[in-house]
Parts: C-alpha cells; sequence; structure tokens
C-alpha cells in the first residue's frame, strides 16, 4: 500500500491524470476536486458580502436623517430587498457549503465528495444566480422584500421574473449540493468512522442539507406561483379568483423558518469545533448535541406561521404557533449549555477563532431572546415589521451565523492555505467588529419598541439620534471587513508557516491525519478510525 | 511513484466542462424567458438556443456516464451514492408537489370559504362558497373535469405501467432479455398512450368545457397539479426510452443496473403522485 498522504498534486509532470488539473482559469471552470470547490464558494461568498454590505450603508446612509436625502424611495426599497436575498442566499449560505466542502471530506477520512462533477456544477450555478439578480436591478429592480409576499411580487415590473429565475437557480444549487453532502456523509466514512463518531461539524451538515432538500423545492413551487400568477393567469394568490395571498405567506415561511436554521445550523457546527479546540476538552454531551439539533430541525418545520401573526389567524392557531416556537427554546437551550459547560474548567485560550466563537455565543444566545419575545403573539402584533425584529435577526444572523463563520475561517486558514494568519490584525477584527455590531443593531431594539416601522425610508424626528448611531455603527462594521480580507490575504501571501496542528485541543482527522497545508487530493486511502 | 497502483475504490472523475455548459444553457434560458414574458420575441428565440445548449450538454453527461459506467469504473461503493441520491432526489420531488397540493388544499379549506364569510359580504355579497369555484370575481360558467371518464382510464394505465415495468426488472434480473425489452416496451407504450390522453383531456377542456388555466382558483389548481405531473410523465417517457435503448444494445447485468432501477423508482413515484391526484384533483 502506498503512504496515506499524497503530495503530488501540482506536479506538471504527472502522468496520473488523476492527480493534475489543467492550467489557469480552466483549473477553477472544470475542476473537480473539493479544495479547490470549497475555495471558490467561500470566494463567491465573500464577493456577495461585499456587494450585500454597499446595499447595507445605502441603506444606512439614506437613513442618516429624517426626510429623503440620497435615494428614491423606490430605490430604498430595492436595497433593502437586494440586500436581504444577496446576503441569505449569496453570502451565508455559500459561505457553509464551502466549509463543508473543504471540511467534510477530510473530517470523515473521504477521498472527496461523491459526486465531484455535480459538486462543482452546485458552484457555478452561484454565478448565473448572481448575474441573473444584478440584472434584474439594472432592469429597475423590484422592491419587494426579500420575503417577496404577493400581490406586491405578482405587480412588480420585468426585475421580478429575473428574480425569480435567480431563485429558481439558487435552489437547483442547494439542492444539488445538498445532496451531494448528504450522499458523501451516508456513504463516503472511513472504515470505523461511525454516526457517533462524527465531528460535530459534520452532523450538523447532515442535518442541514435535509433541511435543504426539505424545502428548497417548496421555495421554487412558491415563486413558480408567483410567475404564473403573473404572466399566465393563475389566480393563487388572487382572491377575485378565489385564491389568497396570505397563501403565499404560509408557502413563503414554510420555507423561511427552516431556511433560518439552514443558516444557523451549520454555525452551531463550526462552533462546536472550535469551543472544545481552545478549551482543550472535548465537547460536552455530544449525543445530547445531536439529539437537540436534530429536534431544532423536525421542530422548524412545525412553527413557520409565528411571521405571520398579524395576517388574521383564528386564535387556536396563534397560540398553537406561540407555543411551538417556544418550545425551540428547549433544544437550543441545551445546546448553549453544552457549549459553556464545555468551557467550564478548561485550559482555556482566547485566539481569533475562539474570539469569534464566543461572539456567537454571547450575541446568538441574545438574539435567541429576542426571538422567544417576538414568539409571543399579544408582544409581537406591536412590534412586528418594527425595526425590533430587524436587531432580532440581525443578532441571530449576522452576530451568529457571520461570527461563526468568520471563527472557521480563521480556525482552518492554517490548514487551508499553511500559513498562520497575523493574530494581533485578528484580534483587531474580531473587537472592532464585536464593538461596531453592537453599535449598530443594539440600539434598533429601542428603536422598534418605540414604533420605528422597517423597510421604510423616512421616519419621524424622535427616532434620528438612535439612527446616527446605528449608521455609524453600519460603516464602522464595513470597514473593519476590509481589514478581514488583509488579515486573509496577508496569511495567504506571506504568513508565517503554520505547524500540522496549530491548536492544542482540536482532535478531528484534518489536524491528527494530515500535513500542513492540506494537499491537493487527501485520504485516497482512508485512514482507520479507532 | 506511490500511486502506480490505483489505492482507493471510490471512482473520482477527471475535471470536466459539463456543468458550465449547463451553467450557460440556464442564463440563456432563464434571461431568454424573462424578455420573452415580458414581451420581447428575442427572449423566445433566446430559450430555444438554451435548451438545445441544455440537451447537449445532457447528451455528453450522461453518454460519459454511461461509458463509465459499461467501463466497470463504478464499483460497489459508487452504486451506494447513486442510490442515495436518487432517494434523496426524488424526496425533494415529494416537497416540491407538497407546495402545489398545500395550495389546493388550501384554497378548498381556507380562502374560498372565507370568501363567502361575514368578513367579505360588503365586497362580494352574492358568492356563496362551493367547490369547485373559481372565486368570486371570475364568474365565467365552466364544467369542471369529472373523474370516472379519461382521468379514470389513466389511472389504469399508469398502474398498468408500474406492473409491466416491474416484470421487465425482473427479466433483467433473471438475465431474460426478452422478456426485459418486451415488457419495458409496454411501459412505454402504456406512458405515451396516457400522455396522449392527457392532451387530449387539455384540448377538451378548453374547447367544450371552458375549463382553462386562468378559471380562477379551480383552473389554476387542476392545471398546474395534472401539469406539473403530466410534465414529470414526459421526462419518465424520455428516461424509460434511453434505458430501453442501452437494454437493446446489451448494457445492464442481473447485478449492476442502477440506472434501470433509479428510472423505475422515479416512475413509480410519478404513478403515487398520480393516485393522490387523481383522488384530490379529480374525484373529490
Ligand atoms: C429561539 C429561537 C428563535 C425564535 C423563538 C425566533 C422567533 C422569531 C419570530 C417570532 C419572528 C417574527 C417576528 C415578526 O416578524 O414579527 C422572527 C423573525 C425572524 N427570525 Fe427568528 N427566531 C429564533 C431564531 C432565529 C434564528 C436562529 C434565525 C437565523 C439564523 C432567525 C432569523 C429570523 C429572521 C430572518 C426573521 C425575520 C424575517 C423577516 O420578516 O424578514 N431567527 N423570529
Ligand atoms: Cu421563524
Amino acid at each position: 500500500m502506498s503512504a496515506v498522504i499524497d503530495n503530488h498534486g501540482h506536479a506538471h509532470d504527472d502522468h496520473h491524470a488523476d492527480h493534475g488539473h489543467p492550467p489557469g482559469l480552466m483549473r477553477w471552470v472544470s475542476t473537480t476536486n473539493h479544495k479547490d470547490i470549497g475555495s471558490m464558494y467561500l470566494w463567491f461568498s465573500f464577493i456577495m458580502f461585499l456587494m450585500g454590505g454597499v446595499m447595507a450603508l445605502t441603506i444606512r446612509a439614506e437613513l442618516w436623517q429624517p426626510g429623503m436625502q440620497i435615494v428614491q424611495p423606490e430605490f430604498f426599497n430595492q436595497m433593502t430587498t437586494y440586500h436581504g436575498l444577496i446576503m441569505v442566499f449569496g453570502a451565508i449560505m455559500p459561505a457553509f457549503v464551502g466549509f463543508a466542502n473543504w471540511q467534510i471530506p477530510m473530517m470523515i477520512g473521504a477521498p472527496d465528495m461523491a459526486f465531484p462533477r455535480m459538486n462543482n456544477w452546485s458552484f457555478w450555478l452561484l454565478p448565473v444566480a448572481a448575474i441573473l439578480l444584478v440584472s434584474s436591478l439594472a432592469v429597475g429592480g423590484a422592491g419587494v422584500g426579500w420575503t417577496m409576499y404577493a400581490p406586491l411580487t405578482t405587480q412588480a415590473g420585468p426585475g421580478m421574473d429575473l428574480l425569480i429565475f435567480a431563485v429558481h437557480i439558487l435552489g437547483m444549487s442547494s439542492i444539488m449540493g445538498s445532496i451531494n453532502i448528504v450522499t458523501t456523509i451516508l456513504n463516503m466514512r472511513a472504515p470505523g468512522m461511525t454516526l457517533m463518531k462524527m465531528p460535530m461539524f459534520v452532523w450538523t451538515w447532515l442535518i442541514t442539507a435535509y433541511l435543504l432538500i426539505a424545502v428548497m423545492p417548496v421555495l421554487a413551487g412558491a415563486v413558480t406561483m408567483t410567475l404564473t400568477d403573473r404572466h399566465f393567469g393563475t389566480s393563487f394568490f388572487n382572491a377575485a379568483g378565489g385564491g389568497d395571498p396570505v397563501l403565499y405567506q404560509h408557502i413563503f415561511w414554510f420555507f423561511g423558518h427552516p431556511e433560518v436554521y439552514i443558516i444557523a445550523i451549520p454555525a452551531f457546527g463550526v462552533v462546536s469545533q472550535v469551543i472544545p479546540a481552545f478549551s482543550r476538552k472535548p465537547l460536552f454531551g455530544y449525543a445530547s448535541m445531536v439529539y437537540a439539533t436534530s429536534s431544532i430541525a423536525i421542530l422548524s418545520f412545525m412553527v413557520w406561521a409565528h411571521h405571520m401573526y398579524t395576517t388574521g389567524m383564528p386564535v387556536a392557531g396563534q397560540l398553537y404557533f406561540m407555543y411551538a416556537t417556544m418550545l425551540i427554546a428547549v433544544p437550543t437551550g441545551v445546546k448553549v449549555f453544552n457549549w459553556v459547560a464545555t468551557m467550564w474548567r478548561g485550559s482555556l485560550t482566547f485566539e481569533t477563532p475562539m474570539l469569534f466563537a464566543l461572539g456567537f455565543l454571547f450575541l446568538f444566545t441574545l438574539g435567541g431572546f429576542t426571538g422567544l419575545v417576538l414568539a409571543m403573539t399579544p408582544v409581537d402584533v406591536p412590534l412586528h415589521d418594527t425595526y425590533y425584529v430587524v436587531a432580532h435577526f440581525h443578532y441571530v444572523m449576522v452576530a451568529g451565523a457571520l461570527f461563526s463563520a468568520l471563527s472557521g475561517v480563521y480556525f482552518w486558514l492554517p490548514k487551508w492555505t499553511g500559513n498562520m494568519y497575523d493574530e494581533t490584525l485578528g484580534k483587531w477584527h474580531f473587537w472592532l467588529s464585536m464593538v461596531f455590531f453592537n453599535i449598530t443593531f443594539f440600539v434598533q431594539h429601542f428603536l422598534g419598541l418605540a414604533g420605528m416601522p422597517r423597510r421604510i425610508p423616512d421616519y419621524n424626528l424622535q427616532f434620528t439620534a438612535f439612527n446616527q448611531i446605528s449608521s455609524i455603527g453600519a460603516f464602522g462594521f464595513g470597514l473593519t471587513q476590509l481589514l478581514f480580507l488583509y488579515v486573509v490575504l496577508k496569511c495567504i501571501r506571506s504568513g508565517e508557516k503554520a505547524p500540522d496542528k496549530p491548536w492544542d485541543g482540536a482532535d478531528t482527522l484534518e489536524w491528527t491525519h494530515l500535513p500542513t497545508p492540506a494537499p491537493y487530493h487527501t485520504f485516497e486511502n482512508p485512514p482507520t478510525v479507532k | 511513484m506511490s500511486h502506480a497502483t490505483p489505492t482507493h475504490n471510490y471512482y473520482l472523475p477527471q475535471p470536466a466542462a459539463y456543468p458550465i455548459i449547463g451553467s450557460t444553457a440556464l442564463l440563456l434560458m432563464t434571461a431568454g424567458a424573462a424578455m420573452w414574458f415580458n414581451g420581447s420575441s428575442i427572449g423566445a428565440w433566446s430559450v430555444l438556443a438554451g435548451a438545445l445548449v441544455m440537451v447537449y450538454m445532457m447528451v455528453l453527461w450522461f453518454g460519459k456516464v454511461i461509458s463509465e459506467s459499461e467501463g466497470g469504473l463504478y464499483t460497489d461503493r459508487v452504486d451506494v451514492s447513486y442510490r442515495w441520491s436518487m432517494s434523496w432526489f426524488i424526496f425533494s420531488e415529494v416537497m416540491f408537489f407538497a407546495g402545489f397540493f398545500g395550495a389546493l388544499f388550501y384554497a378548498r379549506t381556507l380562502s374560498v370559504p372565507d370568501l363567502s364569510s361575514i368578513d367579505n359580504k360588503l365586497l362580494w355579497p352574492d358568492f356563496t362558497s362551493a367547490w369547485p369555484s373559481s372565486g368570486p370575481y371570475l364568474t365565467d360558467p365552466f364544467t369542471p373535469m369529472a373523474a370516472w371518464g379519461i382521468p379514470a382510464i389513466n389511472t389504469f394505465l399508469l398502474l398498468s405501467s408500474g406492473v409491466t415495468l416491474t416484470i421487465a426488472h425482473w427479466g433483467l434480473r433473471e438475465n431474460r432479455r426478452g422478456v426485459l425489452n418486451l415488457w419495458l416496451f409496454l411501459t412505454i407504450c402504456l406512458g405515451v398512450t396516457f400522455l396522449g390522453f392527457q392532451a387530449f383531456e387539455y384540448g377538451h377542456a378548453y374547447s367544450e368545457m371552458n375549463l382553462k388555466l386562468t378559471t380562477g382558483i379551480y383552473g389554476t389548481t387542476f392545471y398546474m397539479l395534472t401539469g406539473f405531473h403530466g410534465f414529470h410523465v414526459t421526462v419518465g417517457t424520455i428516461m424509460l426510452i434511453c434505458i430501453w435503448f442501452r437494454c437493446l444494445k446489451g448494457h445492464f447485468k442481473p447485478d449492476h443496473h442502477f440506472a434501470f432501477e433509479g428510472v423505475a423508482w422515479y416512475w413509480h413515484f410519478v404513478d403515487v403522485v398520480w393516485l393522490l391526484l387523481f383522488v384530490v384533483v379529480y374525484w373529490l
């Protein structure tokens, strides 16, 4: 048998075509290598993050003062719409698929993903969707909100059609990617790697992929109904024909609530790798983590109408959705408890990945609390569609999912690039992000409680101070992310050489069985897991 | 070299250009459709071009997969991957249909009854809720589709096709190629006949019954559900034809024929969807 590690990935004279790749651009266009594809996902995600960020800053600039300053109301609405869609589908989701691509094969001891060519297609559908989104904006856009509620969408201009097709393509990409991930996890594990020995990150992706396969087709159905209502005279969302615009909301949120867990669960996974590594202790309550994550996934299908308390539901419905929603806090609480218990009496150190994981822990929990507040029907009725909701979901999606992704990037960068990042700059990145994030979003709770509605370019005079604080925070947060870009580029180009296992407490296969940087092909012979 | 001998038993393909061709095709199709739906005739040509590129890509990609399979590259481990992935793909299809069935359920139990409730009396005083309904405003009279004519025959055809396909599969497993080719052919005939009847039914509905896609929520759910199902039967029939030609060429072994089984799973899935359709769209 040959050595476990194969180091010939980049050799040009490699006769074994299996191990080479075409030169130049074609390497990236045609690649079937999970590491190449993972990198493309991550870079794509970062570019989308910057694009969505510019849109967010446009919103915050307009909201600097009451009255109309720099953009038209229609354009303002388009900014909130495309900002939401781009961040959710273009930045956060692809970032975690990038992690899945890089990490899952290495963490379960597989030579690659189960379907490398389909893996390539999952990625190369994303630029198509991005082109459609941008051209949608160029032909006049559709300021319908990222939730794309009917009947506004059935009346919007041609930009709406491009938006709908973009959602279709994103759905195709997610479904193909997820089928690949599930199959890889179920069928490609190294001997001895039983399901209950899998690293937590792999578990969270198994569950996430299941959610994606279940709900992306439903979203595709919803936007298809919008399309036929627009152009072919169907009456899904048209009361005159016996349909109902509220039907759209039901279908959308049947997708939408699981979707927020599609974003949150892989974030849980990353944090569940990072916290044990820097506590130098195994994850506390591994089995309960698996069960809690699975029950979150199942419950997430049964709570969708907590987004619709104000649409005129029967009281019985409101009560059911209220209690079911609050139930999700139980497994979520189990997870938070386990992360804290993992740190209990650990020998903790606070390198950048750990800092971001802790930032996640504090702020995600806070976002969970405001979620519980919103879950209560009588409280939600006045808070719905105010800035309180905006604050809630930015705590879970930015300080939750995005911080977790940043933690993961710092954690695995040494393994990916072979170099260490600059720890001082990394810490600056964390603290600036942490401070500016809270400046931006904490005050939005007060704005919402005071009654400032979301998705409106103008506001009453008394909201000015908090809005100005929020805008300052937003610009600070945006600029800080350029520092992140600098740290990553510096790490790739001139970082110090990293050891095979830079983190004491890391114990998954990519750290214990592979050199740094991870070679182009890994685990062609599966390792044996005890 | 350390890896002169194959060291892993999982086939990993070379870099490939099929995906980027497919993405290009989708861009042409979607951008074209958006133009077309908004009144630009170039759009239709773009859709056509995209569809042709897509077919070209599929012929190349599937051709490659078939040659790899016949070349013995697909070990049992790879076979298991195909099984998992096809199962999950069918699950995603189930969820797609669930969305449309959900819309039908919602219309029948919630939106139509609500529209005749006290809340809406001011707007539509004369509307009384019943099913089938085309809503309070679209009052053009129409005839709903009855269950016991063509739809019942179609149910019979699809159920029989499930049986014929199973006989063909059994022939393949016993290595009785004559049985395989014949019964697979019969399955295709049943599928095509189903589609013919379906097309006839649509024509009849449009010309004689005034039942159209625009006939309120009844027409909407009727055509969208049966239409998407019909589309799936079409795809399934094309897949059956492909594997039939492969059978004629002598492809597949008694113990190694996932392409056949995958198509069979898909066909049975389409069959089950039809049964549900027959009950909730035509019958009840
Ligand atoms: C304990 C857990 C959670 C509870 C109880 C909860 C509850 C809620 C409720 C009741 C709303 C509706 C508020 C309204 O529109 O009036 C809401 C909105 C939202 N939540 Fe959560 N949530 C939780 C966790 C999460 C997580 C983990 C995410 C994402 C990572 C998330 C993302 C969102 C988003 C994006 C919205 C706003 C959607 C929109 O209207 O645009 N939530 N949440
Ligand atoms: Cu929700």
